[in-house]
């Protein structure tokens, strides 16, 4: 009896031991939740040999799901990226906290424009530093499309909203993105009502739009377009600006013949940036603060846009990105296209639920 | 000594349903009765230890059932409850179509072939699930290798990616061991001399199959089934990766209460009463087993 007791007894201390934290080594980890596709792992590995702080990365596709990560706490994240609509949740939830500006040398090369836009979601510039930015809008096969639209432009919500055009798309494969409230935002803005509307009424007439379409729809998913797109398994997908560009650039690696292209839509679109911000528990704030400072670096940025094709928001780091991305205008938006985006604000709970059920009934298209 | 080893023999299976079922139960069944906020954790009302007794009593008159009453209300509910239960039966109906020959004929084998029979059916499963759910992908994307080995052969391709039928197929396929090995188990212990007896009664061998046989293997099926139908009806994974949206199962639903609503009142509700559902067949199986008992 005794004996067996002894070997429970070393069998909880290892599993207690195997469990807990790794203590003096958490001062030289660094865990970021970012992104899937959102960040060149050679500046990851270039920051571990510049600071000594080894990171650990892991990925999402929605915010939904970071966000209820957060809301639980206890993630062991020290620095996460969510979207500009969710940042008040997270602040009247008490889920993030505020930063040290003082360890944050660089922050004055930040855009003064999208700084601008920012302070609408955390006032006085408290609890983010903007990572990226990027825009709602419609990927596509060139070839596969003009096949099935000839002489048809692909500028316009016209392409995946009306349900006579998609239907012609519909055996080349369409995804569209499982993000109802990036989806709802230019819907209606499709409709011509406001997108940031908070009327349940609007969200039904888009939903009853959405659902005329959706029986060309094959797929709602925020993230497998990219790799869909780049292998000519589907030829349009409604997404984010930047991941479609991915999958332009690894079909063009693949050299398989697929052509991929984006359009920001003339009616208007989403435009969205995603921010650094450090959770409540982050065990080790000193390393997100290096980390983020390391980003604010223009060089280091600059490659950053490079390999995700997002623009950052680093004013002094535009001269240093490639040539052909600071000047597409569906990556860094000329004035004539930023005039057409629009920027979703944070909803309330109650409105939250009935996007949500909305966004059910597109899906399960009942 | 050997009274006290009895006694924890007796407390051990009763702590084990108190620590891995009850409390996690309790706890799912307080959530479903909160309300949801913007807050961290995203439920209220909670329990004021400082408060004491009065802090207790204040949690307790913050619980109601308005949780419930929506799903009640909303048809979207009842619609995904049903869906899943429709594709968990189908799901077991098929898999006792395929199980059933397929253990048969391994319990017929000699005992050398059997267990490298066993092997093979078992073996797949150590690699993981999430690459061999990937595998099917590959194997059913519209440009994939089913749709190559048609075209080869002068077929027209199919495209059933994203459908039931797929999510059909990658349930059938992920449980078929769960089905195959009880029922194993049982035919293979089944008296040879029975189906003898019958033959020398006068029996084809169908007919001692359908008399003597099947009526033997019916609690294997059944274990089979109940291993299959329960873990089916929730399944979240195969109609993720393989459904297309339309395909309505609870495992999503929850996820998006969860997730996309933050509202882990409403992902607790509809749990409970999907384990409530379920718990009516184990019952069922309970009774029945133990009148085979008898």
């Amino acid at each position: 009896m005794t004996s067996w007791w002894k070997w429970v007894g070393v069998a909880t201390a290892l599993a207690v031991a195997a469990c807990s934290p790794q203590g003096d080594k958490a001062g030289d980890t660094l865990r970021i939740y970012n992104w899937s596709d959102y960040i060149d792992p050679e500046l990851l590995t270039e920051f571990t040999k510049e600071t000594g702080i080894k990171v650990v990365y892991d990925t999402f596709d929605s915010n939904e799901v970071l966000e209820t990560k957060m809301l639980q706490g206890g993630t062991g994240y020290d620095l996460v990226v969510p979207s500009n609509h969710n940042l008040p949740r997270y602040i009247t939830a008490g889920a993030i906290q505020k930063l040290d500006m003082a360890q944050l040398p660089g922050l004055e090369k930040l855009s003064p424009d999208l700084m601008k836009h920012l302070a609408a979601f955390d006032p006085g510039h408290e609890y983010a530093v903007p990572y990226m930015q990027g825009t709602v809008g419609i990927g596509y096969n060139v070839d596969a499309v003009a096949k099935r639209l000839p002489g048809v432009k692909i500028d316009s919500w016209k392409v995946v909203f009306d349900p006579a055009n998609l239907a012609k798309l519909k055996d080349c494969g369409v995804y569209f993105l499982d993000a109802p409230e990036d989806m709802y935002a230019v819907a209606l803005n499709y409709l011509g009502k406001d997108p940031n509307s908070t009327s349940p009424a609007d969200y039904q007439a888009a939903t009853q739009m959405l659902m005329k379409v959706r029986p060309s729809v094959r797929k709602f998913h925020s993230s497998e377009y990219i790799d869909a797109l780049a292998n000519g398994d589907i030829c349009v997908a409604v997404g984010y600006s930047g991941d479609v560009l991915q999958a332009r650039d690894r079909a063009d690696e693949a050299k398989n013949g697929v052509k991929v292209a984006y359009a920001v839509p003339r009616e208007g679109s989403q435009v969205w940036f995603d921010v650094f911000t450090i959770p409540k528990d982050a065990p080790n704030t000193t390393a997100a603060h290096r980390f983020m400072t390391f980003m604010l670096r223009p060089e280091i940025i600059a490659r950053a846009s490079n390999f995700t094709q997002y623009a950052n928001a680093n004013d002094a780091a535009t001269p240093m990105v490639d040539e052909e991305i600071r000047n597409d205008p569906n990556v860094y938006p000329t004035p004539e296209v930023a005039q057409r985006l629009f920027v979703t604000t944070t909803k309330d709970p109650e409105l939250l639920r009935e996007v949500n059920r909305q966004w059910t009934r597109v899906l399960t298209g009942r | 000594m050997s009274g006290g080893r009895s006694r924890l023999a007796a407390i051990l299976p009763l702590l084990w349903v108190a620590v891995f079922f009850a409390f996690p139960f309790a706890l799912v069944a307080k959530l479903s009765l909160s309300d949801s906020v913007l807050a961290m954790p995203p439920y209220a009302p909670r329990i004021d230890w400082s408060q004491g007794f009065e802090g207790v009593r204040a949690f307790l008159a913050g619980l109601d059932g308005e949780t419930y009453a929506r799903l009640v209300k909303d048809r979207l509910y009842l619609d995904a409850y049903l869906s899943s239960l429709r594709l968990a039966a189908t799901g077991t109906g098929l898999l006792l179509l395929i199980g059933y020959p397929i253990a048969y004929g391994i319990a017929r084998c000699r005992p050398g072939v059997r267990e490298a029979l066993v092997m093979a059916v078992i073996l797949p499963f150590w690699t993981s699930f999430l690459i061999r759910i990937y595998a099917w992908i590959a194997i059913l994307k519209p440009a994939g290798v089913l749709n190559a080995a048609l075209g080869a052969l002068g077929l027209p391709p199919v495209d059933i990616l994203n459908t039931e039928t797929a999510v059909l197929l990658g349930l059938v396929y992920a449980y078929l061991p769960f089905m195959v090995l009880p029922l194993y188990a049982v035919l293979e212990r089944q008296d040879e001399s029975l189906i003898e007896a019958a033959q020398d009664l006068g029996a084809t061998p169908l007919q001692a199959f359908w008399r003597v046989t099947l009526p033997i293997s019916i609690p294997g099926a059944a274990a089979g089934a109940l291993l299959c139908f329960i873990p089916m009806a929730g399944e979240f994974v195969i109609p993720d990766l393989m459904g297309g949206s339309e395909t309505l199962m609870l495992g999503r639903v929850i996820w998006t209460e969860f997730f996309a609503n933050r509202d882990w009142p409403a992902a607790s509700a509809v749990a409970i009463v999907l384990l409530a559902t379920l718990i009516v067949p184990i019952l069922l199986f309970e009774r029945q087993q133990s009148k085979v008992l008898k």
